[in-house]
């Protein structure tokens, strides 16, 4: 055993010392990471994510092609509160990379020290449906957030190549720049529609509520993961209906049968709102997804008051 | 305690005569020498009684195996809570119990089980019972509750046992260490392993996308059981510019199959048994890919086992040739999905009586038409492994509907016509449902 270990760190050292002057191979688990990971590394990591921003992060396929992706990552960063669980364990395991085994130099789990809202407080159960007991994972949808990912990220460059570490700093102070005055500019917009009234189909944006001002009164799932039922969608109607709520927000990967007949219900309207990079064509980055996300907010808010105020 | 009781009251009543009739001044020095010494015989009764109650619970301690506190070790504190300090409440710091003991349940394995309930309608006079091997007839049968106990044994390997609690009795399912890093590349396993023989062998119960399997499965690879034993196992990607390749090679002891009807039976120490497969997998576009693969396996058979020379001497070989096709849409990956299979055995087995060589083939296909619903049909045809020229055919349909990610009900018409019994139409229900952690979804 000793003579394993002993040939095993021999073994690691000679790539490393190789691998320390290329490129950082950072493969992410979605697009939200990759894009700000691009911002922090530049030039100096080629980064990749495994899902697509319009499709749905809980159920990704696990892939053998990702195996191969992995298997040359140096670093692989993760959205964490179990997000992944369904998929990723098993390939990490077969990705036969010790740099990325979970505890090892080389995975990043970017929720650690995000705004996480919504840890259950008290006994769950699966009766409250596919709860996350770590808190809600679709947490990268504040910027605040966003600078705290990217300083993550930006540490775990700097650590693993140790030459750029002025580099990732010196980007990471200008994307956090740019983020903080794209944020001012968003909450500017937003400003005059705070406190108004959605539903969304999945709990996927209570942090983007909570910085601009939405509130969220319901959701189309009755239940976390359980699709909507005959009575639920009934209830939420009413319940819109007494509270004059309009907007149903529907991430790109969920069916729209049952928010449109919702929207039939009670007069309102569907919005299919990406909560990922990617989720539709225009959303290219980090920055797009909030600027496409507040416009189609704001247009859609000032349609439905227009059609149905005073 | 009754006497701790008398004291007190005593204390108390010494009390009250004392603020009574005997306030004089002169008395007053008598009535305090009294408290004292009152108050002395209380404390040493305390002692007595508190020394006596340590004595116990050590005791006590030793019968259920732990050992006693020590005093002046350091204990876990907690503050007072504010306002709680002085009025007749605790002063200092409070112990914290349990503190250390909950700490080293986060090393706790991640612990799931799966029941499987299966039931049967129709008459079949060959397989009574319409699951497994047995002769006994089950009409219903709790067959397998599968606990999984799964965790990372230290930064080189993780563990992963799979535990079936079946009508039989317990058997270990899997139970495996498995290296993640070693260098070349190199994922190796060792453990009970289930071979790496085509797809279905590979599979546990409650990833089939059938109630039973195929009839292949079961005249050829062992059935349920299968190629399951102790192994070791290395499994290397062959890197090239096109696709996923990857190649495992497998060592048995040499025992696979039913108790009654063994695929391989090692006779002596060196009749191990060896499972070979190659997987190429390929994304066709980002919504379908295929995957398949191309396996062997050798090793020695019973026939002839009667004979005491002859014993051990008889082997038996299969290839096959495995094909999955995947459609699933990304963005609707939740509602739509179809997989196509199919798997291709061939068998010869060495007899006393000659070689027999057979062979047999499923195809199925699964296709999710909403996104709790999947319908799916499969067709059955093989050769018996000890007597080739015996064909059994058949055919299923299948409905799955998953009232959540953690349980499932399906039902199965299953239509079989054997080579020497009358053909069997049956219809097998399942109902499966799982508690605990959250495992990965089957691939």
């Amino acid at each position: 055993m000793k003579f394993l270990s002993a040939l095993t760190i021999a073994l690691s050292f000679v790539p490393l010392s190789a691998r320390a002057q290329g490129k950082l191979n950072v493969i992410t688990t979605t697009e939200d990471l990759a894009s700000i990971a691009r911002e922090v590394a530049g030039d100096r990591a080629s980064i990749e994510s495994l899902a697509r921003g319009y499709q749905d992060p809980h159920y990704v396929e696990p892939k053998p092609s990702f195996i191969l992706k992995l298997q040359k990552a140096d670093v692989l960063v993760v959205v964490g509160r179990e997000l992944e669980l369904g998929w990723l364990p098993p390939l990490i395991q077969q990705s036969r990379n010790g740099r990325i085994q979970p505890g090892a130099d080389g995975y990043l789990d970017a929720s650690l020290h995000a705004e996480i809202l919504e840890v259950p407080q008290g006994q769950i159960t699966r009766a409250m449906g596919d709860v996350h007991p770590l808190g809600n994972p679709h947490y990268w949808l504040d910027p605040e957030n966003g600078k705290r990912i990217a300083k993550d990220e930006a540490e775990k460059f700097a650590q693993l190549r140790p030459n750029d570490r002025a580099y990732f700093e010196q980007r990471l102070a200008d994307f956090t720049t740019r983020l903080d005055a794209a944020q001012k500019r968003w909450l500017g917009m937003m400003a005059p529609y705070r406190g108004t009234k959605v539903v969304t189909y999945h709990r996927s944006f209570p942090n983007f509520a909570r910085r601009f001002g939405l509130d969220i009164i319901g959701y189309v799932e009755p239940r976390p993961g359980i699709p909507p039922t005959p009575q639920h969608t009934l209830d939420l109607i009413n319940e819109m209906k007494r509270q004059n709520v309009k907007l149903i927000l529907v991430e790109p990967y969920f069916d729209l049968k049952t928010p449109n007949s919702i929207a039939r219900g009670t007069g309102g309207m569907v919005l299919v709102m990406p909560p990922s990079v990617g989720g539709v064509k225009d959303v290219t980055d980090y920055f797009k997804l909030f600027d496409y996300d507040i416009d189609l907010l704001i247009t859609a808010i000032k349609k439905t008051t227009t059609s149905t105020g005073p | 305690m009754r006497s701790m009781r008398v004291v007190c009251a005593s204390a108390v009543a010494v009390g009250l005569l004392m603020t009574g009739s005997r306030a004089a001044a002169q008395d007053a020095q008598a009535l305090r020498q009294e408290i004292d010494q009152l108050r002395r015989d209380f404390e040493t009764l305390k002692q007595q009684y508190g020394d006596r109650l340590t004595a116990l619970e050590a005791k006590l301690a030793v019968a259920q195996g732990t050992p006693p506190a020590q005093p002046g070790a350091a204990q876990p504190t907690a503050p007072v809570p504010p306002g709680a300090e002085g009025a007749g409440g605790p002063t200092g710091a409070l112990p914290v119990y349990g503190g250390a003991v909950s700490g080293s349940k986060v090393f706790n394995p991640d612990i799931a089980v799966i029941g499987d309930f299966l039931g049967a309608v129709g008459k079949n006079d060959l397989h009574p019972d319409p699951f497994g091997p047995g002769p006994f007839p089950s009409a219903l049968q709790m067959h397998e509750s599968e606990a999984s106990f799964q965790a990372v044994v230290d930064p080189y390997a993780r563990g992963d046992f799979f535990m079936s609690f079946g009508q039989e009795g317990v058997e270990l399912e899997e139970g495996y260490v498995t290296f993640t890093s070693l260098p070349g590349g190199l994922l190796t396993k060792v453990g009970k392993i289930r071979g790496a023989f085509g797809k279905v062998n590979a599979m546990h119960n409650h990833v089939l996308p059938w109630t039973d399997r195929p009839l292949v499965t079961n005249n050829l690879v062992g059935g349920e059981d299968g190629i399951s034993d102790a192994a070791i196992s290395v499994a290397r990607l062959i890197p090239n510019p096109w696709l996923f390749l990857e190649a495992t090679g497998q060592v048995f002891r040499g025992d696979a199959g039913p108790e009654d009807q063994p695929l391989f039976r090692a006779a002596k120490r060196s009749d191990l048994s060896y499972v070979g497969h190659l997987r190429g997998y390929h994304d066709i576009t980002e919504n379908s890919n295929l995957d398949f693969g191309f396996s062997y396996a050798h090793g020695h058979n019973t026939s002839g086992e009667a004979d005491i020379v002859e014993r051990g001497r008889f082997t038996t070989s299969l290839s096959g040739v495995d094909a999955t096709f995947r459609w699933r849409p990304l963005q609707r990956s939740i509602y739509h999905s179809f997989v196509g299979r199919t798997e291709w055995i061939w068998s010869r087995r060495d007899q006393p009586n000659g070689l027999q060589s057979g062979s047999g083939l499923y195809v199925s296909g699964d296709y999710q038409f909403a996104r709790r619903w999947f319908a799916g049909a499969r067709l059955d045809r093989s050769n018996r492994a000890d007597d080739a020229l015996l064909v059994d055919t058949g055919g299923s349909v299948v409905l799955t509907f998953w009232p959540s990610e953690f349980s499932q009900v399906r039902g199965q018409f299953r239509r079989t016509n054997y080579a020497d019994a009358p053909s069997a139409n049956e219809f097998l229900f399942q109902f499966q449902f799982s508690i605990g952690a959250h495992g990965a979804h089957p691939f």
